[in-house]
């Protein structure tokens, strides 16, 4: 072939790449622009008022201008009208008067942040964080933050070099504890420190600075029990991720993959005291961290396909294996009850 | 730097010249493919996250095992060019799979799809490099092929760098719009696809024979002439401890290196481009094994620097200018030193297995650098690093004398 023809042809293709390029993007932002525009608008509440109720703090994930911001909807009414804070986050969690938000800040280069906010959604104190949010809570007592970031190592010729880092701090002020590095991993009775240890998704107990997370090692995963005090984590049952303390504190929600594909997971309950695991009717594979309504209630996210920007929704289903699926919250993610 | 379309290798009469213009296609190539792979790399995260609700945990653990098979990959891409004799044919295959994948990204949603599309961008990735560089090294001058990587890099990594901040204005331009990252993705692979079809030489790397049956090319592999640069490339692998670390420790020291994290991996990058023809031309004039080693000089500075109880900004920039440096002099100074010494019959099999060595070698670093982490703390284990380093670097030097 001539280099004149080879010239037109790479011609044909530049023009082709270019124009089918902006003509996507422009289309996109044009379906993105209608898509806000035809979307119900969402009711709206005061935000004081929801805030003295019993209420479900969570990020709003309703198509408009307050997508991805933080609402909060009265626990007796939680597919009602929402009331809108000022926080953006991409992992909240909340208590009576303190909350934690985690969120990406995108740019050339994206930057991470977390934060602790008090009861007028106003930053009080920033937290260290170096990855991408994953899970956050808060103690019962208000005394501890921890959170969970995935962070990867950016050189694609070092391969294998990922990690979670879980920190715990104290909101009081003082250094932030690395479940990694500042703890000891028992497993058996024996200290595993296996240089792949991964540790995330803290629950805190009420008692002061226990709290359960999850281990890994290998392919193998462990429901594990923490104390801030003696810097131990202890495993009590294999198989468990992303545990979740019921409110009277004798069972922890988790997923499990019991066998199935990577990537998958089924929730269920693990008691404490017995140490039986009851599966529970929620068949889709469920891949966040679990928090409880109520004794008897769960909720957690499910992502919902569809067009424009992220959907997802709160789900809930009976702890004890009965019942059903329900659709919980609308347009949500990331949930905290606060009774 | 010079600027010309020739798709020969310089003749003895003009050595102190030009690099060829496959070259500069080759570097083009590269550079469009990193602008539309590190476009997606760089919103990845947040795709799978905010988007698609999945866990970067489970990801990681997949990403990890799949990036040990590209390494195997990149050994089959050597062999294949050797035995094929085509290495632009090669290279276009993986380059495609490479921008296939990116609009692949579009309708996979769950776990395994997205895990599948990205093993299947790393596996091209890997495919294609050593016969691209067997094709680098087949044009170039074989006085000036430090030169020649090093134009071939810098392109490649002024593509790394535009990549970013391609994807990120377009998020700016549509919020949330993913979908359009990918599809600009794919444009820009598909252009470096066509680059590579249309206008780099289809060169027969052999001199115009049917390749090399596997028995020979594993005696070329095993022959004196490449053993003791392997075993030297291999050495120093094992004694690199991965970049990750080396920015945690920083990190973990002073204040600044922790809020500026990210951008680490920038002003490296940086550092890397604007000395990867310099130093390339450096070890063209004085040995590109002695440069190979300095390179490693600067990585042991690194550790030292990293090492140090207490930090600063200025110290920690000058640990992300040496580690540019080591790149400068490491990363395509070796398939430089490698390609002179295989019969060109061998070439990519040769040039693959010395980046295999590199990558196995530091990943089991990786592996056991972490338990060192562990047991005695960051500043140790760097010191401890830098000691077998030295030692380490005294061994490669002895298996590297006479080598040029």
């Amino acid at each position: 072939m001539s280099l004149r023809n080879r010239l037109a042809i790479f011609a044909a293709v530049l023009v082709l790449a270019v124009t089918g390029t902006v003509a996507f993007v422009v289309h996109t932002r044009r379906q993105q622009d209608q898509l806000v525009a035809a979307a119900p608008p969402v009711p709206v509440t005061d935000l004081a008022a929801v805030s003295r109720r019993p209420r479900i703090v969570f990020r709003s994930t309703a198509i408009g201008d307050d997508y991805g911001r933080v609402a909060v909807v009265p626990l007796a009414d939680p597919g009602g009208a929402r009331a809108f804070t000022r926080a953006r986050c991409d992992r909240v969690y909340s208590r009576d008067g303190a909350a934690v938000c985690l969120y990406a800040k995108p740019g050339f280069v994206t930057t991470y942040r977390a934060e602790v906010l008090n009861a007028d959604w106003t930053v009080t104190r920033d937290l260290p964080l170096s990855g991408v949010p994953s899970r956050t809570r808060l103690s019962p007592d208000g005394a501890w933050a921890a959170t969970t970031t995935f962070v990867a190592g950016h050189d694609y010729t070092s391969p294998g070099e990922f990690s979670t880092e879980t920190l715990v701090t104290p909101l009081a002020g003082g250094v932030s504890l690395n479940l990694e590095s500042d703890f000891t991993l028992l497993v058996d009775g024996r200290r595993n420190g296996s240089q792949d240890r991964n540790m995330w998704g803290v629950t805190f107990t009420g008692a002061d600075g226990r709290f359960y997370a999850t281990a890994a090692s290998g392919a193998k995963t462990w429901l594990v029990e923490g104390s801030i005090r003696d810097r131990k984590l202890v495993a009590l049952r294999e198989d468990a991720e992303c545990p979740a303390l019921s409110p009277d504190g004798t069972r922890v929600a988790i997923k499990t993959r019991n066998g199935q594909a990577e990537g998958q997971w089924l929730i269920a309950v693990y008691d404490l005291a017995t140490g039986r695991t009851t599966r529970l009717a929620e068949k889709r594979s469920v891949d966040d961290q679990i928090e409880w309504l109520d004794d008897t209630n769960v909720l957690y996210g499910l992502p919902r396909s569809g067009v424009g920007p992220s959907a997802s929704d709160v789900w809930t289903v009976p702890a004890d294996g009965s019942g059903s699926p329900r659709l919980f919250i609308p347009d949500a993610w990331s949930p905290a009850v606060i009774r | 730097m010079y600027i010309s379309i020739r798709d020969r290798p310089a003749g003895p009469r003009d050595r102190r010249t030009r690099v060829a213009g496959t070259v500069f296609l080759l570097g083009v190539v590269s550079l469009l493919t990193d602008v539309s792979s590190e476009m997606v790399a760089a919103v990845l995260p947040l795709y799978l996250t905010a988007e698609l609700g999945l866990s970067l945990i489970a990801y990681g653990v997949v990403d990890g095992l799949y990036q040990g098979v590209s390494a195997l990959v990149r050994i089959f891409g050597g062999y294949l060019n050797d035995r094929s004799n085509r290495p632009k044919w090669i290279a276009a295959a993986g380059y495609g799979v490479s921008a296939l994948s990116r609009i692949a990204l579009i309708p996979a949603h769950g776990f395994a799809a997205v895990t599948a599309v990205v093993t299947a961008d790393r596996l091209g990735k890997g495919f294609r490099t050593a016969p691209r560089d067997a094709l680098i090294a087949d044009v170039s001058d074989p006085a000036a092929l430090g030169r020649a990587f090093g134009v071939h890099r810098t392109l490649d990594t002024i593509g790394a760098a535009l990549g970013p901040l391609a994807a990120f204005a377009l998020l700016l331009a549509v919020p949330g719009g993913y979908t359009s990252v990918f599809v600009a993705s794919f444009a820009f692979g598909v252009l470096g696809v066509a680059v590579l079809v249309l206008f780099v030489p289809d060169r027969r790397t052999g001199g115009g024979g049917a390749g090399l049956p596997l028995r020979r090319l594993f005696t070329e592999l095993a022959g004196p002439r490449l053993r003791r640069p392997l075993i030297a490339v291999g050495v120093l692998g094992l004694l690199t401890v991965g970049d990750g670390f080396l920015y945690l420790s920083l990190q973990h020291r002073d204040d600044f290196a922790a809020r500026w994290f990210p951008l680490m991996y920038v002003g490296t990058n940086l550092v890397y481009l604007l000395l990867a023809v310099p130093v390339g031309r450096l070890a063209d004039r004085v040995g590109r094994a002695r440069v190979f080693l300095g390179g490693h000089v600067a990585l042991l500075a690194v550790y030292l620097v990293a090492a140090a109880p207490s930090g600063g900004l200025w110290l920690t920039l000058l640990a992300l200018g040496l580690l540019g440096a080591y790149y400068a002099a490491t990363d395509g100074v070796l398939p430089a030193l490698i390609s002179p010494r295989v019969p060109a019959e061998a070439r990519g099999s040769g040039i693959a297995a010395a980046q295999t060595v590199v990558v196995l070698a530091r990943f089991a670093m990786a592996l056991a650098f972490a338990v060192l982490w562990q047991f005695l703390g960051p500043s140790a284990a760097l010191c401890l690093a830098a000691g077998l380093l030295t030692v380490g670097m005294v061994a490669a030097w002895r298996l590297l004398k006479g080598i040029e």
